[in-house]
């Protein structure tokens, strides 16, 4: 059967277009990126600076950083010290469906892989936020696969309000939406939106989403600024390290959060800083170039470039990992996580999306903060 | 006659005011002891005040709490927040902080002057966090504020009295207390604060990134009450030109 290749750069219909120019800007300023060009002294510059230039920023993630890297790893201690103090605020992820209509060649949810799909009902929902807000934790992270069809609008935002009884900070991870839909789960108790990019070279882009909505480049892009639109406090940046030229999707990815900062002041800017792992049906995915030496050197630059902005460490990363980047310059950690669909309370419903390498619960993950010399955050936002 | 600082018609014996966000917990405590503050702000937002972790009991009972109304970004925000505050036994004192800067995290003054006229009439005690501007101050003063907290340079950098000209006219100008909130990065910086006649000082990065915290705590509170001291006893001249004759040039002259 052949699949007939649809434009990544045009709408479907239903998508809404916002007037924005952030794409062209990003994609310039990415285009003319050569960190080739970059040298010891460009770097040296970048560290000697408060506020760090898109070059600067630029050099931190080049090849001629990484023999700084611990003197990168000093500076960014210091900074995340004085915008956030000791504390690491916690928070557990909920995958309420794994439906997705999309063929992203790189992720386990993919709709051409065969896996058990599952979605939570109302009362499993309520059951699972339950059982998870009996551990102490007052955010939390709705998650979904992309898939309209199966899980509606309506549907999470209903299980936002769900969660809005439990949680004080409600994130959601979903497919992207127009501003109307987000100023409708703003509504029902959603705080924060996350959408990762993925890739923000259009040609890769392309090539690893094969079918499906998310094919569309221009409208993921903008989902940030929909969001900010539909009154959301917060959004969240982030690339699939691995997956192209993770030097260049860090840039971008900088450079996206950086322009929508300046855009919306008030908006709360998070990072995370996925890598590329193996999945059910292919336990090969690895994240090619990107080792712990360069995914913590692509942390610590978002670190310098924004330091106010929250970084999350996955628990995709190993435990030794997570511990030691927590307070120099992660400033939030999951923890008690399940991927696959529920599973807190009763057996999951669904498949996972990815391998987690740190399993430890809530309390074991407040111990190793508190060990640190670092303050676990539960409650970050009140509901007004 | 004691010394002492007067808020809302309270007295307090230290003008060391210690903002309790950036610390551990158990720090807080210690830091308290060591830096003697009476007062210590409170971010409800983070108050986890059912949970395991509850940052009242790191605060010794002797210490007035000003619960703040951070993550506020309207004036109406932050009036919700501050009657939760007053709902959970926070108290009256009620320390007014509306941003919707998340890059610098600057006071909206506008808002602030809103919420504290509306707090201030409901009897809150208002201490409102401001971007220093001699009309604001004013205007923050008619709205009912009790004190007025202008920041020294943004918060968390450490750069100390960047806004110190408006600070000074803000003292001279102001009849409520002025406490220099933000961006004093070094004791010596909050001495030259209190020097200057301003009634206290709040830190809290300053603190909380030092190295040795309980001792950086002792070092703000000696700081402070030396500018106090200092404040009082009247500063010398500071000579400008040549020096001076101790016996005076024109003493020649007949009456
Ligand atoms: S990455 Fe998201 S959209 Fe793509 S297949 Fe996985 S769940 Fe679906």
């Amino acid at each position: 059967m052949s699949i007939k290749r649809t434009d990544p750069m045009v709408y479907h219909k239903e998508m809404e277009m916002i007037p924005s120019d952030l794409l062209d800007k990003v994609l310039k300023h990415v285009d003319n990126y050569d960190y080739f060009n970059d040298t010891k002294r460009d770097v040296e510059q970048a560290l000697s600076k408060e506020q760090l230039s898109f070059k600067d920023f630029g050099a931190l993630l080049s090849p001629a950083a990484t023999p700084y890297l611990e003197e990168m790893a000093k500076k960014a201690g210091s900074e995340t010290k004085k915008h956030f103090g000791n504390n690491i605020c916690l928070f557990t992820p909920l995958y309420i469906a794994n439906y997705c209509e999309n063929n992203c060649v790189y992720c386990g949810f993919n709709c051409k892989n065969k896996i058990r799909r599952g979605k939570l009902s109302m009362a499993e929902m309520d059951q699972e936020l339950k059982t998870i807000a009996k551990t102490g934790l007052k955010e939390i992270l709705i998650l979904t696969g992309e898939s309209r069809h199966h899980s509606g609008v309506e549907y999470i935002g209903a299980g936002v309000k769900l969660a809005s009884k439990y949680f004080s900070t409600v994130g959601i991870e979903i497919y992207p939406l127009n501003s109307d839909e987000y100023a409708y789960l703003r509504k029902c108790g959603a705080d924060f939106v996350s959408v990762y990019q993925e890739t923000y070279n259009c040609i890769k882009y392309e090539q690893v989403h094969l079918s499906g909505p998310k094919r569309v480049f221009p409208y993921r892009f903008y989902a940030q600024e929909r969001a900010l639109m539909g009154g959301m406090r917060g959004v969240s940046f982030g690339a699939l390290l691995g997956l192209d030229d993770f030097r260049k999707d860090a840039f971008a990815t900088g450079l996206h959060a950086y322009l929508i900062q300046q855009k919306y002041p008030h908006a709360e800017i998070g990072f995370s800083t996925p890598r590329i792992r193996p999945f059910i049906n292919n336990a090969d995915n690895n994240p090619n170039d990107v080792h712990e030496r360069q995914l913590l050197q692509v942390m610590l630059a978002y670190r310098l470039f924004m330091p106010y902005a929250g970084i999350t460490i996955s628990t995709r990363e190993r435990a030794g990992f997570r511990d030691h980047v927590i307070g120099m310059v992660a400033t939030k950690i999951s923890a008690g996580v399940r991927v696959g669909v529920g599973g807190h309370e009763q057996e999951d419903k669904g498949d996972e999306q990815f391998e987690i390498s740190d399993p430890r619960s809530v309390p074991a993950v407040h111990q190793m903060i508190l060990a640190r010399g670092l303050q676990p955050v539960y409650s970050d936002y009140i509901r007004v | 006659m004691k010394d002492q600082l007067v808020i809302g018609g309270h007295p307090f014996n230290s003008r060391f005011i210690l903002g309790s966000g950036k610390f551990s917990l158990e720090m807080v405590k210690a830091v308290v002891e060591n830096g003697g503050a009476e007062i210590v702000t409170l971010a409800l937002r983070r108050a986890n005040l059912k949970g395991e972790e509850n940052i009242l009991e790191y605060i010794p009972p002797q210490v007035t709490l000003l619960p703040n109304t951070s993550g506020a970004r309207t004036a109406q925000e932050a009036v919700t927040i501050a009657r939760l505050a007053r709902e959970i036994n926070c108290g009256d004192f009620i320390k007014v902080e509306v941003i919707k800067d998340s890059k610098y995290l600057f006071p909206d003054n506008y808002e602030t002057i809103k919420a504290t006229e509306i707090l201030a009439k409901e009897g809150f005690i208002v201490m409102p966090y401001m971007y220093p501007d001699l009309n604001v101050a004013r205007a923050l003063v008619n709205a009912g504020a009790a004190a007025v907290m202008p920041l020294a340079a943004p918060i968390g950098s450490n750069k100390g009295l960047c806004t110190k000209e408006v600070i000074q006219i803000l003292v001279a100008e102001i009849m409520v207390p002025i406490i220099v909130d933000a961006g004093i990065g070094r004791p010596s910086q909050a001495c030259e604060a209190m020097e200057m006649g301003v009634d206290a000082v709040m830190c809290n990065t300053a603190v909380a990134t030092a190295e040795n915290i309980p001792l950086m705590a002792k070092a703000f509170c000696l700081a402070i009450e030396a500018g106090r001291k200092a404040y009082l006893a009247g500063l010398g001249r500071v000579l400008t030109g040549a020096a001076e004759a101790s016996s005076p040039l024109t003493g020649f002259l007949e009456e």
